[in-house]
């Protein structure tokens, strides 16, 4: 059962912990970041901490279907990185690929010998479904990660939502947040940090969200709102490249993957009137194989055409292929199989239709995220980050995540054996977020009106989706567009201390919200900083329609100011390190 | 989507200290009735269909229903775990079954 909440903060009981390495997330990254540090160093302490349990916490809790980085025998990390490159418009960080590259295979045959199915081809290799890709049966693989991370000894704090970073000046010695079960106030002291809490969902009013029962029918984990991004943005950390969102072709309705059917099944994309959309009007781009934004934004241009909808033609599919499909989804997203049940629908004889997701900020899969070094150290001391919430490195997906725990650990556990001192505690800020995060649960106590949190999520979502680019505006935006999307923002952060929570669960949503809030505020930024479009489908300037090499052929990051709040944006060079023609794979 | 619980079936896991699904669900959702001792959905549009509370109820008592804005009834889904593998019985609106059974993990 629940605590209650308190009324006064002087009732709100604290524990206090030190730790050597804490990890804030326990997904697929900190798990894996976890593991890694007990292997250099099994004497070390080390702490998750995971807002929800880890068995079934970020975006594995369903299962997986496939891997979609691995490199096979006949491919190269600097094939990989080519690629990937080509997918991301010509923009990612070379560097952070190549290291991330060269561990994805040990990452993800140690999660085969740990319990996960991979399925086999006939010579008894890793059965391909596409140059990169490989299946697996992954329903259970993030139980299986889990089991893994009590086995190596690691401490693992479930139902502890992180809210902010403990800072001594600006470097990083720990957390602070709070127990949604108990109550309490964390204050975890660490000589390492990593933050590992995947990206931010929830920025966007989703298209599936009529009625009352299908807000969070979505593509993307919705219970991971960006508060890893929002505690670094508090702190001062340097972020990179926010305005590459992802936004994806999905299942209509569902918001379900498609890469399953469209690389598994080479099930082409076609518009209503039945033409091969990406095969004839996107040739040269790729066709079938084109970047990722270009998929995104083909359905939505053939919509604004007036030759929607959309499907992925699965018309020829056998029976058996089929049934192939559906364990592939029952192994990812089973019900997605209970809405095509729901739907009566035979699709050998209906095609599944298809439309664009909601957008996300999500670093495993664009370069959004912490400005990192190619040890996952961020620009804050102490502070090191991984997964979705680490940027510079697209297409890194489920392995390359994994991959990059393991790195994080590593430039963790070598930063506390550089350490001469663990950092002192300023109980002042401590006293100061103590008193922030309860503010909700007090203020209804005291007052009983306000602001509930589901509220200001929706004000925000509509505000996104109207002026910043959301799937109801086929995400295209302009700069007097963004520049209300920022007014409004700073609206919606001033009215924060409006908001009540009636239970811990409530309070967890309401600091929900305000780390979107901040999470937004840079997005906005970046987009409008931007000022051409360099990938039509994920940011789509309608006012600078094409892409200015001259000016934008570089990373835009920003960092806001902790003591003003001010939000400077800025620009890094690009550096090349394989060559070749960074637009081609 | 909300899971719907089957209140003949759900015991409120009354040997645990807390309730499976209550542990498990990634958004915090599932609680147990104060009064019946029964768990329920504390909020339906903010579930992701993820399906670790159905997967995780020791009585069979959770199912994940569509929401209706998005796809028709009664169509069905039920998961049966095993140790090493898990079968699944969908049932379409015409009343259609299908069935399928996989390994979820290596020996």
């Amino acid at each position: 059962m629940a605590a209650k909440l308190p009324a006064k903060l002087e009732e709100v009981g604290e524990v206090r912990l030190e730790t050597d390495i804490l990890i804030i997330g326990a997904g697929n990254a900190g798990c894996y970041a976890a593991i890694e540090a007990k292997r250099r160093r099994p004497d070390l302490r080390v702490t998750l901490m995971e807002k929800a349990h880890i068995d079934r916490s970020g975006c594995l809790a369903s299962g997986m279907d496939a891997i979609n980085t691995y490199i096979k025998k006949n491919e190269t990390v600097e094939n990989l990185v080519r690629w990937s490159r080509a997918q991301a418009g010509g923009l990612l960080r070379e560097d952070l690929t190549i290291t991330m590259a060269e561990l994805l295979n040990q990452a993800i045959e140690e999660w085969e010998e740990w319990g996960l199915p991979i399925k086999k081809d006939e010579n008894g290799e890793y059965l391909a479904r596409g140059r990169w890709d490989i299946a697996i049966q992954g329903s259970e693989m993030k139980v299986i990660l889990a089991e893994k991370v009590r086995e190596y000894g690691c401490e693992v704090l479930n139902r502890v939502v992180a809210t902010n970073y403990l800072l001594d000046g600006d470097r990083v010695i720990g957390a602070m947040g709070f127990g949604v079960r108990d109550g309490k106030f964390y204050i975890i002291k660490a000589g390492a940090t990593i933050v590992a809490t995947g990206g931010a969902a929830g920025l966007y009013k989703p298209y599936t969200n009529d009625g009352v029962d299908s807000h969070h029918q979505i593509w993307y984990c919705p219970f991971n709102v960006g508060t890893g991004y929002a505690m670094g943005i508090r702190a001062g950390a340097e972020m990179t490249t926010f305005e590459m969102r992802w936004c994806a072709v999905r299942t209509k309705d569902f918001n379900g993957p498609i890469d399953t059917i469209s690389v598994g099944y080479k099930a082409p994309m076609i518009n209503a009137k039945g033409e091969k959309i990406l095969a004839e009007r996107y040739a040269h781009m790729g066709g079938d194989a084109s970047p990722r934004f270009v998929r995104a934004n083909a359905p939505m241009e053939e919509w604004l055409a007036g030759r929607g909808p959309c499907y992925v033609d699965t018309r020829h599919m056998t029976p058996e292929q089929v049934k192939t499909l559906k364990i592939d989804y029952l192994n990812e997203r089973p019900s997605f199989v209970l809405f095509l049940a729901a739907r009566g629908q035979d699709i050998t004889r209906e095609p599944i239709e298809v439309y664009g997701s909601d957008p996300y900020i999500v670093g495993g899969h664009t370069a959004s995220g912490y400005w990192i070094d190619v040890k996952r150290a961020t620009t804050l001391p102490g502070l090191f980050a991984c997964g979705d919430v680490a940027g510079g490195v697209p297409n890194k997906f489920v392995g390359g995540c994994a991959a990059e725990g393991m790195l994080a650990a590593r430039g963790a556990v070598e930063y506390l054996e550089s350490l001469a001192d663990r950092g002192q505690v300023d109980e002042s800020l401590v006293a100061a977020e103590k008193a922030r995060v309860y503010a909700p649960a007090i203020r209804q106590v005291r007052e009983g009106d306000g602001v509930i949190p589901r509220e200001m999520e929706e004000r925000l979502q509509r505000l996104m989706d109207e002026y910043a680019g959301g799937v109801h505006q086929f995400y295209r935006m302009n700069r007097e567009r963004l520049e209300y999307a920022l007014k409004h923002l700073a609206i919606l952060k001033d009215q924060t201390r409006y908001l009540v929570a009636h239970d811990l669960h409530e309070l967890m949503e309401a600091h929900e919200i305000i780390d979107r809030l901040d999470v937004a505020e840079v997005l906005v930024h970046h987009l409008l900083f931007r000022e051409e479009t360099r990938w039509p489908g994920w940011q789509n300037r309608v006012d600078f329609p094409e892409r200015d090499d001259t000016r934008f052929d570089c990373f835009v990051n920003s960092r806001r100011n902790p003591q003003t709040g001010e939000i400077e944006v800025f620009t890094r060079p690009y550096e090349q390190i394989i060559p070749g023609d960074r637009y081609r794979p | 989507m909300p899971p719907k619980v089957n209140l003949q079936k759900c015991d409120g896991c009354r040997a645990e200290s807390e309730a499976l699904c209550v542990q498990i669900c990634p958004g915090d959702l599932m609680a147990l009735d104060e009064n019946n001792g029964k768990a329920y959905c504390r909020s339906a549009r903010d579930c992701w269909d993820c399906m670790s509370c159905v997967k995780a109820c020791p009585n069979g008592a959770i199912e994940t229903r569509l929401p209706y804005q998005l796809g028709y009834y009664p169509a069905k889904l039920i998961p049966l775990v095993g140790s090493n593998k898990i079968s699944w019985t969908v049932v379409d609106i015409h009343g259609k079954v299908e069935r399928f059974t996989f390994k979820n993990r290596n020996d």
